[in-house]
């Protein structure tokens, strides 16, 4: 009985928990990346205890890989060498890990993930409740096979109604952001639920998921449903639980009509500076970034290979186009989009995290600007801490590239080509 | 008696630590460039026995350890906070660096004050003025991880079964 968090704890444990409870709960997988696995191997070499079950851990290489640097290097080889070392199976460098993960099937309704990325708490879209945890804590999960969590309160979102032309899930979850600030979920699960919601793919619900720790938020979950079994019917072999809310009991609950949105863009350097896009159009920009874990998926690349199809990148931008995975990849290569980001001038680079973690592959110089689609506009981030950068959605991103400013999507959107 | 860092809200792990100098496991380097954006005076000036005190959601963002970790190699003896992120706070008790709560502290002490910490009764004092500012209690589970001095030490001496 209870929210969705309070769900996934009680079957977990087998008796009914409740917010605000401390519980040591069983651990389905154990995630990491380049950059948290090596900082998890030195906290279990110092616990000096076995593996628990190392078919638990699933390790990624993507924050920097292939790596542009020695140091990044020497990370990838002591990694490997745990891997080699521990029989480590489920050791992937194909592309951003929270989409590999949801691709290979780790990721199911009712189980518990945690992961050495904030981001884990995408997985809640498929009503696992993934979070983010650091290092050591995935340490202790490493011999334990367990972790202590606080069941959460929740945070509920209801959205209704349908999105106008220019508006997709990226603009709704920087609303949300917006309105309940940077720390407005700490602590907290958020729940996002409605006909909005159940009429949204996977890949959307993914991007609203995604970003709920840019509220502070643990795991952003929604209930299971069809679309969620059709996901995942040829991608795991583990039993389909159905996770929903039973009697919940909510801390807060926001309403929110999907009719009246509009695109956001958040402006530096808060997630939860949030603009209607006309407040910022002309701003001039010399990055355009499309890719990452919040829109880096097949649907993404599609929205704006519409809106640049037979058009050009503004000669005097660039543009990063990053598919979150080598699946989407290939996906986006069968179907001409790739070719219809080449042929506008976009640079296309490998799956991974690079861009957004301002590691490789469009660093930004001082005084630049960057309009992307990733979760983040930290100081910063991509490179010099006198860049500038601005969030929106795949479809603001595109339409801006073509001129070199940010650009109000539902402008121009209609007069698009199809693909070809 | 340790000088006072005061920073605002949402200070988040990019500020602590950039992504860039990211790339290494060393406290001591990551300490090298911690705060190095924001307070480009921190690295160079910080001593040991040093505080800092924040506002609200401090640590926000993302969940590298190397955030805590470079206050922590740092010097700083304690981050007394508004509040703090979810991660973030678990991270810093992890490798025991200690983190408290209070409401009230921010709007007392400014940037640069000298004050004494007692781990013990839960409060900093002022030695000039004589002002005592208390901070919350910890949790008990969370007291237990505290006082063997992160997670680590706590799984060497107890099972993990004991935080209940």
């Amino acid at each position: 009985m209870g929210t969705i968090a309070e769900e996934v704890f009680s079957q977990k444990l087998g008796r009914e928990v409740h917010a605000g409870e401390m519980v040591l709960a069983d651990v389905d997988f154990i995630m990491s990346h380049d950059s948290t696995t090596p900082l998890a191997i030195a906290a279990w070499e110092e616990i000096g205890k076995p593996l628990f079950d190392p078919d638990r851990i699933v390790i990624h290489f993507d924050h920097f890989y292939p790596s542009p640097s020695i140091n990044g290097s020497l990370l990838h080889q002591r990694t490997l060498a745990f891997v080699k070392k521990q029989g480590i199976k489920n050791f992937y460098h194909e592309g951003i890990c929270h989409q590999v993960m949801v691709e290979k099937g780790f990721v199911v309704p009712g189980t518990i993930v945690i992961g050495g990325d904030s981001h884990t708490c995408t997985y809640g879209a498929l009503s696992c409740f993934g979070t983010g945890m650091g290092s050591t804590d995935l340490a202790v999960s490493y011999v334990t096979g367990k972790n202590w969590f606080m069941v959460p309160h929740t945070l509920r979102f209801e959205i209704q109604g349908k999105f106008p032309q220019g508006v997709y899930a990226k603009d709704l979850i920087l609303n949300l952001v917006g309105k309940v600030g940077a720390g407005g979920a700490n602590y907290k699960a958020c729940e996002f639920s409605g006909p909005t919601i159940h009429a949204m793919s996977i890949s959307e619900r993914l991007t609203l998921s995604n970003m709920a720790v840019e509220m502070g938020g643990k795991v952003g979950l929604i209930e299971t449903d069809e679309k969620t079994f059709r996901f995942l019917k040829n991608r795991t072999s583990r039993p389909l639980k159905i996770i929903r809310p039973q009697n919940p009991r909510y801390e807060n609950v926001i309403e929110v009509e999907a009719g009246y949105l509009q695109p956001f863009v958040a402006v530096p350097h808060q997630v939860d500076q949030i603009k209607p896009v006309e407040e910022v159009e002309g701003t001039e920009i010399d990055e355009f970034f499309l890719g990452t874990c919040t829109n880096g998926r097949l649907d993404d690349l599609k929205i704006a290979a519409k809106i640049l199809a037979g058009k050009k990148v503004h000669p005097l931008s660039r543009m990063v186009v990053n598919p979150a995975s080598n699946e989407i990849y290939t996906q986006a290569e069968r179907q001409g989009i790739l070719r219809v980001f080449r042929d506008a001038g976009a640079t296309i680079c490998n799956p991974g995290c690079g861009v957004c973690v301002g590691r490789h592959q469009g660093i930004l110089a001082p005084g630049e600007k960057a309009l992307t689609t990733m979760n983040r506009n930290f100081l910063g981030r991509m490179g010099s801490p006198e860049a500038q950068i601005y969030l929106a959605s795949p479809a603001t991103v595109a339409i801006s590239a073509i001129y070199g400013r940010i650009t109000d999507p539902r402008k121009i959107l209609s007069t698009f080509s199809p693909l070809p | 008696m340790g000088r006072v860092w005061k920073f605002g809200n949402n200070i988040n792990t990019d500020e602590i630590i950039p992504g860039r100098f990211n790339i290494t496991t060393d406290p001591k380097v990551l300490a090298q460039h911690c705060f190095c954006e924001v307070r480009p005076d921190f690295p160079s000036s910080v001593k040991p026995g040093d505080l800092i005190i924040a506002g609200e959601n401090f640590g926000s963002g993302s969940s590298r350890e190397h955030a805590p970790l470079a206050i922590k190699a740092s010097g700083i003896k304690v981050i007394i906070a508004y509040s703090f992120a979810r991660i973030f706070y678990r991270n810093a008790i992890n490798v025991g660096l200690p983190v408290f709560i209070s409401e009230e502290i921010l709007t007392r002490v400014g940037d640069g004050d000298h004050l004494e910490i007692d781990f013990e009764n839960f409060y900093v004092k002022d030695p000039e003025t004589e002002g005592i500012f208390p901070f919350q209690p910890l949790p008990l589970f969370i007291l237990k991880i505290f006082k063997a001095g992160g997670i680590i030490p706590f799984l060497k001496e107890s099972n993990l079964e004991d935080l209940c």
